[in-house]
């Protein structure tokens, strides 16, 4: 809108697929879309007329209803389909689906699933634009762009930051997105998190595997923390949660390592007590909420971006 | 057609007698003879200048989905394949449904495969339906036709068991086939390296192929019994297998084309056709397969041809059956070592002929007079594309297809009958 750049891309799979104009195009998109929301009457004509599916294969209350809300402003129809893929255990169920839904001529699909891969699949099989909401360990686009824009917000650029990620790397699609993404903007990312949550080869996406907590946090611009689920409980890949709180979770001891200014951000749901103490949740610095109103406006942009071709 | 041949001005290449020169080979009433020997008149001529002519190439290692889930391969289908990739003679693995635990289903097997194109070698199970509990009944398997047992795409993951397999086969000199995998830490889709870590997908390290490669290693070392480890794919595990070859240990091990053509990077578009079981690996490990094939270190070259219809492989990479077809295009893939100068012809043949038959115990892979002739003519210097049209298997799960080979067998013949040929009659 502002720039002059063209954007290239009919499907938002990964954050691997942008360049750095592209974002920064985005980012600049979802700016202007940005003050809709805060209008009485929150709705613009831009995708009257087009069809905008929410199909979620794994359960989501935010992103759904974000990306649901991001439609609505823009005046598209959305549909939302909630399916269990429990219920499915042949992949022919995604594309026969798929190509049901192509039947009736939607224009952007919105896919959550949980196999890694699940929207590059469907994107062959369609004719609609496909975004990524969420695929397995992968990548989660739209949260990874909510997230730089409310870096930017904050922190009035995206280059020369220290970012620090803690947490449960191995099973995180934001971790992934994120590294790709601030990398890609010029910032240095940091991860940490106990071993047997950090993958291996973490390097090659352009990550900085940390030593410790200290070393990720000294002198962070971000601090995000992700979601620890109590299923790696079982797989067995932590002892317990109360350990993890007291090695890895995020309080006010160890956020003093981080910059004075640091921001604090997370994905949520916050685990509050394991993976954060709520005091660092409900500080100043937690962004976290203007994470939330950010994910509307950039999924008004990316809805915009892919929806009005 | 005639059964009675000359074959002429062929480079004749027949590792068990030593031989790689140009000449003649005679074949009378569907056994090799010597040349010049009295040749029936209705005999027929191949003029075979400018190509190969071997043993006919045995794969040690195949799954012809019969009887149990014929729309991916039957046996018929899986033998047509077989010929038309240069193979003679194929062993199939016992993961059918039912499994090939007991003389019914290798009788049944056995009866098939009287109508197919190729000699086919059925493989009976370690375990009653490969369950890894109970031995299968290896005496009668023997007799009804087995000719090794394997509990192939399961481990046998006790390690009693598969001892015990190991001593009670040995009675009646069975080989024992090894899939070798620790199935704790096999739970992953693919390699654990950077493309893993990239699709976020689950990662199966090296060490899940190498310590179980390990323990069988342990085992035949102790009994001083024989042990054949499959489908080798990581570096790892051919570092204990060339150590334990140095120490004595009677252990043999065969690699698949797949295993020394391609990487984890094959994977990297989420590419179902690039999902096997052990899976694709990195550029080192691909490296030290050539290696370990040019030096001795592995014995065989196997396809480990697993069909799968796109029911199983067009879907999401994590539900995708594991492997690939390749009876048409393992002799191809395997050109290419020979064009890149790592395995000579002879050595070559010596991996997909002379020596799985002589792990399986089969009288097969050699030229010498008096042999079945099982005969591959090869024309190792015409490229090709490979494509749906080289296939003969009833599945297309190949990642291969598109790709420029730089050869392929020309005529296969089994007891001196044609079972294949391409532009040479």
């Amino acid at each position: 809108m502002q720039t002059e750049h063209i954007f290239p891309h009919h499907h938002i799979l990964g954050m691997e697929q942008f360049s750095r104009q592209d974002i920064a195009h985005i980012l600049a998109t979802a700016e202007s879309f940005r003050e809709i929301s805060s209008r009485s009457i929150k709705k613009v004509p831009v995708l009257r007329g087009r069809t905008v599916v929410n199909l979620f294969f794994e359960p989501s209350t935010r992103t759904r209803l974000s990306f649901e809300v991001a439609a609505k402003r823009m005046s598209a129809d959305t549909f939302n389909i909630s399916a269990s893929t429990s219920s499915t255990t042949k992949g022919e169920t995604l594309i026969d689906t798929a190509r049901n839904i192509s039947a009736m001529h939607p224009d952007v699909i919105v896919l959550r699933h949980s196999s890694s891969g699940a929207p590059q699949l469907l994107s062959r099989h369609v004719q609609a634009a496909v975004i990524n909401a969420g695929d397995g360990a992968h990548q989660h686009p739209s949260q990874s762009l909510l997230d730089l824009m409310t870096v930017q917000e904050h922190k009035g650029r995206l280059d020369g930051l220290k970012v620090a990620i803690i947490g449960d790397i191995t099973h995180s699609r934001v971790a992934r997105s994120n590294i790709q993404g601030f990398t890609t903007m010029g910032s240095a990312v940091h991860v940490f998190g106990p071993s047997t949550l950090l993958p291996l080869h973490i390097e090659s996406l352009g990550a900085i595997r940390a030593r410790s907590l200290h070393d990720a946090l000294e002198g962070a611009d971000v601090v995000m923390a992700l979601r620890i689920q109590r299923e790696r409980l079982h797989d067995p890949l932590l002892p317990s949660l109360r350990e993890y709180a007291q090695r890895f979770g995020l309080s006010r001891d160890p956020m003093a390592w981080a910059k004075e200014d640091a921001i604090i951000m997370h994905p949520g749901p916050v685990n509050r007590g394991v993976e954060m103490n709520p005091e660092i949740a409900d500080s100043p610095r937690s962004v976290i909420l203007d994470q939330v109103s950010n994910g509307v406006a950039v999924r008004m942009a990316l809805l915009y971006l892919v929806g009005n071709a | 057609m005639p059964n009675s041949w000359i074959i002429t001005n062929g480079r004749i290449i027949d590792p068990a007698g030593g031989r790689d020169e140009q000449g003649d080979l005679y074949i009378i009433d569907g056994r090799v003879a010597a040349v010049g020997a009295a040749i029936p008149p209705d005999a027929g001529r191949i003029e075979a200048e400018g190509c190969w002519v071997t043993p006919g190439l045995i794969d040690m290692h195949t799954h012809l989905r019969e009887p149990g889930e014929e729309y991916k391969e039957d046996i018929l289908s899986g033998a047509r394949a077989a010929a038309a990739g240069g193979f003679t003679g194929i062993a199939c693995m016992p993961n059918t449904t039912p499994v090939n635990d007991c003389a019914a289903v290798t009788n049944f097997i056995v009866d098939r495969a009287r109508q197919a194109a190729v000699r086919v070698y059925p493989i009976g199970a370690i375990s009653r339906g490969s369950k890894g509990e109970l031995l299968a009944d290896f005496g009668e398997l023997k007799e009804a036709g087995a000719v090794a047992v394997s509990d192939d795409g399961k481990p046998v993951v006790n390690s009693q068991l598969m001892r015990r397999a190991l001593e009670y086969a040995s009675d009646f000199g069975l080989p024992v086939i090894s899939h070798c995998e620790d199935i704790y830490l096999g739970q992953g889709v693919m390699h654990e390296g950077p493309v893993a870590t990239r699709l976020g997908l689950r990662g199966i390290s090296t060490a899940a192929e190498a310590v179980m490669v390990y323990r069988d290693i342990a085992l035949a070392e102790w009994t001083g019994l024989a042990v054949h480890i499959a489908h080798v794919s990581t570096a790892q595990s051919l570092a204990l297998i060339r150590a334990a070859k140095e120490r004595g240990v009677q252990v043999t091990a065969e690699t698949a084309p797949h295993y020394f053509t391609l990487t984890e990077e094959a994977a990297a578009g989420y590419d179902t056709n690039a999902k096997m079981n052990p899976p694709l690996r990195s550029e080192a490990d691909r490296e030290a397969i050539r290696e370990a094939l040019a030096d001795g270190t592995l014995d065989a070259i196997a396809t480990d041809h697993a069909p799968h219809s796109c029911l199983e492989k067009d879907c999401e990479f994590e539900l995708a059956a594991n492997g690939i077809i390749g009876l048409e295009s393992a002799l191809p893939l395997s050109l290419n070592l020979v064009a890149w100068g790592i395995l000579s012809p002879m050595r070559l043949i010596e991996l997909m002929a002379l020596n799985p038959a002589k792990i399986l115990g089969l009288p097969a892979g050699t030229l010498q007079s008096g042999a079945p002739a099982d005969i591959t003519i090869i024309k190792a210097g015409q490229p090709f594309t490979f494509s749906e049209a080289d296939i003969c298997s009833k599945s297309r799960n190949t990642p291969f297809l598109g790709r420029q080979l730089p050869g392929r067998a020309v005529l296969t013949m089994v007891g001196g009958e044609v079972r294949f040929q391409k532009g040479l009659l």
